[in-house]
């Protein structure tokens, strides 16, 4: 290069100070744009918990009853006496199950899809996954409802016979919308999530972390074990939170599917009894919401709903974040 | 435990792509053998086959015959597993694991062979890490991340792992070409210590590299795009940098290549 090039006090560097300049605006624009984005989100989820919290607080200081730790559930008249805890054992315990299920099964799929399947089954497979993602909720509730309800009964009903002596498995007189049954169909609505985010992060592996487990003579498996697994790891764990997210907050389906409970029924434990969850709770109930008082105990129990989502959320990140200096 | 390793007629394959044609050489036990060549002569090709990491890419395939000692590596009742654990590979990219510490990366051969004792465990991996020369600049922080060393402790680091298994043969596919010249460095007097108990074959784009460690060195070249890669000449280290027998080597040794 000649000297002309070199910065002097006339030539070319004002040219590329204003070239720099016009970069600046972008970078500008740009960055605005972005962090307003990011308000307005953080902003809108702010403004969600602060609507729940300013609508529930009426409600809760006339309650009557803990409302953490009753079951009862009369939010009207001039006594409302109601608590949350039965919905909130429905919701969990039903979430969990789902999860219980779609976890491993999605796990397997998406290794299946990724490191096993041959390469023409590949993508027909993951489509076909995906395409359960796309079934509308509803469907899903009238498929349990009018099908595999009755498919799983004698299996309730086994496991009542055999098993009754663990709490858990304890018999009820309920039949069809079990507390075991939500939670197998809300396994197959959360399987798709699972599955094609695992897919995603597994594709993702390096070549060179496979290799270089196969280059130690490790099998097929003990590559995945060594090198897939550990670096999907992360990914596994959000995909599961997600479907975790979706399983607590399902409606339709669910509403569509439970067993409620008559009042007064006596405590079991067992994921045999019916029960709603506060989605199916709220949603079967929005007639009611005909005075700030009744509204407020429903918006009360969304509440817990949202801050329930909110911890899994949390959980999921501090454990990603705890992993991350071994999987840079 | 150094074994030799004999090719006779080896043809490899992509699907129907011939990317190697008509190998055939002897490598000696003991002995730092290093192969040369332009890009896509088809020398990587070759090396990944002497360990059968070649079948990792989907069609990948070969035709003809790889004898370690007495043992035909492409024999029907070969376990591809098992010829890996015999035949280490370090590769391009340091590639330690990179969610297991650095204890565990070396120990992860040995985890796979079945070996759960932890005192046992902890002498081969001390005996490796110091093997591969990087005993004192990690033993304190054994159970740290792999990933947090740098690169050049990390491609001994790898080094490492591929010897705590004890393979009769070390491949390194150009171990030093992500690596600055004092990690190049390092691992140049490794391989030299090395080959007083392995058979290594080494890839490299550096013709020096290959003139500073190796005993013999074998040129491979490619007539065009397309054409399979073939080996010219394998001769002493020697003989190849200052009186090779073939034209093609001379010119590409004296950098009149065209």
């Amino acid at each position: 290069m000649s000297t002309t090039s070199l910065p002097t006090p006339t030539g070319q560097p004002t040219e590329s100070r204003a070239a720099g300049r016009s970069g600046r605006a972008g970078d500008r624009l740009f960055s605005g744009a972005t962090t307003i984005s990011g308000i307005i989100v953080i902003g809108i989820v702010t403004l969600i918990g602060v609507f729940l919290i300013a609508q529930a607080i009426p409600a809760l200081l006339r309650n009557n009853a803990n409302f953490l730790t009753s079951r009862e559930w009369s939010p009207g008249g001039d006594h409302p006496r109601f608590g949350i805890l039965e919905f909130l054992w429905t919701t969990v315990t039903s979430s969990l199950i789902a999860m219980a299920l779609a976890v491993p099964v999605g796990v397997g799929v998406a290794l299946f899809i990724t490191q096993y399947a041959p390469r023409w089954l590949r993508r027909p497979a993951a489509n076909l996954v995906d395409l359960l993602a796309a079934v509308p909720s509803i469907v899903y509730g009238l498929w349990g409802l009018l099908t595999f309800r009755a498919v799983i009964r004698p299996f309730e009903q086994f496991l009542q016979q055999k098993f009754g002596w663990f709490p858990l498995f304890a018999p009820t007189p309920i039949s069809g919308g079990t507390i075991f049954f939500i939670g197998i169909v809300l396994a197959i609505m959360i399987l798709p999530i699972v599955t094609a985010l695992s897919r995603e992060v597994f594709d993702q592996t390096p070549a060179a972390h496979k290799e270089g487990a196969l280059a130690l003579g490790a099998t097929h498996w003990e590559m995945i074990r060594t090198s897939v697994l550990p670096f999907g790891k992360p990914g596994v764990i959000s995909a599961s939170m997600l479907a975790l997210g979706r399983a607590l907050g399902e409606t339709i389906a669910v509403t569509f599917l439970v067993s409620a409970l008559a009042g007064g029924t006596p405590w079991t434990w067992s994921l045999f009894n019916g029960g709603e969850t506060f989605a199916s709770k709220i949603a079967n109930n929005a007639a009611e919401f005909s005075n700030p008082n009744k509204t407020g105990a429903y918006i009360a129990a969304g509440l817990v709903l949202f801050v329930l989502t909110f911890v899994v959320n949390s959980i999921a990140r501090v454990v990603i974040e705890r992993r991350k200096a071994f999987s840079e | 435990m150094a074994k030799r390793i004999d090719v006779s007629d080896l043809n490899v394959y992509y699907g129907d792509f011939k990317a190697v044609e008509g190998v055939s050489m002897t490598v000696e036990p003991r002995s730092v053998t290093a192969f040369i060549g332009p890009s896509g002569c088809g020398k990587s090709t070759f090396l990944r086959t002497l360990n059968r990491m070649h079948e990792v890419t989907p069609g990948g395939r070969v035709e003809g015959k790889v004898m370690l000692d007495d043992q035909d590596l492409y024999a029907p009742s070969m376990d591809p597993v098992h010829v890996r654990r015999t035949v280490g590979m370090v590769f391009q990219r340091p590639n330690p694991f990179p969610t297991m510490s650095i204890f565990d990366n070396v120990a992860a051969g040995l985890r796979l062979n079945g070996v759960k004792s932890r005192s046992t465990l902890e002498g081969i991996v001390e005996k490796s890490l110091r093997g591969a020369n990087l005993w004192n600049e990690v033993k304190d922080r054994l159970n740290k991340p792999g990933a947090g060393l740098s690169g050049g402790q990390q491609q001994r680091l790898c080094i490492a792992r591929a010897i705590a298994v004890q393979p009769q043969v070390l491949l390194m596919d150009e171990p030093c070409s992500a690596l600055d010249p004092i990690s190049t460095l390092a691992i140049e007097e490794l391989i030299i210590r090395l080959k007083s108990e392995y058979t290594i074959v080494i890839v490299t784009h550096n013709m020096q590299q290959a003139a500073r460690v190796s005993d013999r060195t074998a040129f491979f070249n490619i007539k065009a795009t397309g054409e399979p890669g073939r080996l010219i000449e394998l001769d002493d280290t020697a003989k190849i940098f200052n009186n090779p027998s073939m034209k093609a080597t001379e010119d590409y040794i004296s950098g009149r290549f065209g």
